[in-house]
């Protein structure tokens, strides 16, 4: 059969070198002294190593414990500091204690065949001290590990990666009034032109990131919204979602002209990346890297004169992502 | 005496004459009547805008929405200043912001060419116009710093930067808020020039809009937690002064070590 005499072929060519590197490895002549064993250092060194491994844990359960809202800082600065400081001084320990080292001092040889095999012998020989091998190695992964796990844990605060569910929900419903920081309610007749306001869904958590949505005031004749959003600015009051849809930065500049003529048209411009939207288009995008327009909150006045919602946003809000383009809930 | 250090001293001299001189004239570049009145009147602000803002402005405040050439071919462009009141004029002058060389230019702090006892004339002419907002009286002695940052946080900071250092939108450049006068933050906050959103009272108070003096009054000399602001311009800068200063002093400090241990 072909297949068994490969087998054995590739078997007899990998156990057969190995053999003969180990019976090779029997006879040749050492390079570097002996050095006698030092269990000792090599406790201290797992010790040190084990030390470090919780340190490295302590920041992933520093993590997990305070959400990544609200991490503290200077915990997990000392966490992944202390990782550090104490694998450093393992292997200061294990380069002082355990590798055999002596300074030689020689001509460079010009050909060097064979200089090759005898510095690898020289690092096999400089680790003959260490007794207990596995020990070290694995207390070495097991630190190594938990380190670059500690590295990782942060990429969680990249967002939701399996459940957009939360991104999908919006707090607004149609007949809810608009209030201000402070919970005071708007009436149209509060919102001038010239200036921009922040408004939130009443009773509603203001932290809730699709709550916010900035306001102004424009000439109706101005207004030239898409179609089907006719009626949803009353007296030309627009309101989009506070939140850009390039980044997610917080909508914080509105620019407009003193004087018309000869001065910018009046533009929403959010202060990370300058994406700049047009209120009075339904904020479409005339500039920088957005790659939609904000999702624009239909308004209606009730009898009072209090500003309420006409429905939900037109779009899903914040940055992009998958299914951004599908109706919000 | 040696003689270089002599003529040092005559040329400081004369120098400083010349500047003493200069003082005492009012500042060139405006038309002004022959003869001005010796106190701020309405006729001598009347004479003065006629001279130097109707061009753009129009007569008596009317405005020119659509440029067309006037006297001596200057083809002016201008809003009304009917019922802008004291607030504005006062702000746009005081500022240095008026009158502007082009109409399509952003205004900019600049020297002001108006003696104050001319600006006084033009403010209280500009406010004969029709009814307007007048000049703010700020009051220190209200307001907290603490209030300030977190107004200047909502409203401010979007543009003019959280220590208020300015930079810029798309279509402007956003000034730098130091050096400014509490009534010139008050002005600037009630009338919004140029591209400015304008501040009502019933967005921020008047005691608020103290607070907010306060804080912008504190970003001339802010804190500077660690000792050096950087500029007070932000991370960039910061990271730069870690990658290019602290790194390299880090990697030195490393080499030192070891060539300590090697010897």
């Amino acid at each position: 059969m072909k297949l068994r005499e490969w087998l054995i072929a590739f078997l007899t060519l990998l156990f057969g070198r190995v053999w003969r590197r180990r019976e090779e490895r029997r006879a040749r002549k050492r390079i570097v002294p002996a050095g006698s064993p030092e269990r000792r250092a090599e406790t201290v060194v797992v010790i040190l190593l084990a030390i470090a491994s919780l340190f490295a844990l302590g920041f992933i359960v520093t993590y997990a414990m305070f959400g990544p809202e609200q991490l503290p800082n200077e915990l997990l600065g000392i966490c992944l500091g202390m990782a550090m400081a104490f694998i450093g001084a393992a292997f200061t320990v294990m380069a002082k204690k355990l590798v055999v080292t002596e300074e030689l001092e020689e001509d460079y040889p010009e050909e060097h065949p064979e200089e090759q095999e005898k510095v690898a012998q020289i690092i096999e020989e400089s680790g003959s001290r260490i007794t207990r091998k596995r020990l070290l190695m694995g207390a070495g992964a097991v630190t190594a590990g938990s380190l670059g796990l500690a590295a990782v844990t942060p990429a969680l605060s990249l967002g939701p990666i399996w459940d957009t569910g939360p991104l999908d929900e919006s707090p607004w419903r149609r007949g809810m009034r608009l209030v201000d920081e402070d919970d005071h309610l708007y009436r149209a007749s509060d919102v001038d032109e010239k200036t921009f306001y922040t408004a939130f869904p009443e009773g509603v958590d203001k932290e809730d990131l699709a709550a916010a949505v900035v306001m102004v005031r424009l000439d109706p004749r101005a207004l030239h919204l898409p179609k089907g959003r006719e009626h949803w600015a009353p007296y030309g009051i627009v309101a989009y979602s506070k939140i850009c849809t390039h980044a997610g930065c917080a909508i914080a500049l509105y620019r407009k002209p003193t004087f018309a003529p000869v001065e910018p048209r009046p533009a929403l411009v959010c202060p990370c990346h300058y994406s700049t939207f047009d209120p009075a288009t339904g904020a479409s995008v005339i500039y920088g890297p957005a790659g939609r327009p904000l999702p624009q909150l239909p308004l209606m006045v009730d009898g009072s004169g209090y500003l309420r919602a006409g429905g939900n946003f037109s779009e899903r809000i914040g940055p992009g992502w998958w299914n951004v383009r599908s109706q919000p809930s | 005496m040696s003689r270089p250090r002599a003529i040092t001293i005559l040329a400081a001299t004369l120098t400083l004459g010349l500047v003493a001189v200069a003082e005492a004239q009012p500042p060139s570049g405006i038309v002004r009547p022959t003869t001005e009145p010796a106190r701020p009147t309405l006729e001598l602000g009347a004479e003065l805008y006629a001279g130097n803002c109707a061009s753009c402005h129009g007569i008596a405040g009317s405005g020119i929405s659509s440029p067309r050439p006037g006297a001596a071919d200057i083809a002016g462009q201008g809003p009304p200043l009917r019922g802008v009141g004291a607030l504005a004029a006062d702000f746009y002058l005081r500022m240095g912001f008026m009158p502007l060389p082009e109409a399509h230019r952003e205004p900019e702090r600049d020297r002001v060419l108006f003696t104050d006892k001319e600006i006084r004339s033009l403010v209280s002419y500009v406010a004969s116009l029709g009814p307007g907002p007048g000049i703010p009286h700020p009051d220190l002695r209200r307001g907290t710093i603490q209030d300030g940052l977190k107004l200047f946080t909502d409203h401010c900071a979007g543009c003019h930067q959280i220590v208020g250092r300015g930079g810029f939108a798309t279509g402007a450049r956003i000034p730098p808020l130091q050096g400014v006068t509490p009534t010139e933050i008050a002005e600037a906050v009630r009338t919004g020039p140029y591209l400015m959103p304008r501040f009502s009272k019933s967005q921020i108070s008047d005691v608020q809009l103290d607070s907010l003096i306060h804080y912008v009054l504190s970003t001339k000399d802010p804190d500077n937690h660690g000792g050096w602001g950087i500029g007070n311009l932000g991370p960039i800068p910061e990271g730069m002064v870690a990658w290019w200063i602290g790194i390299p002093l880090l990697i030195v400090a490393c080499m030192l070590v070891g060539r300590r241990l090697h010897s």
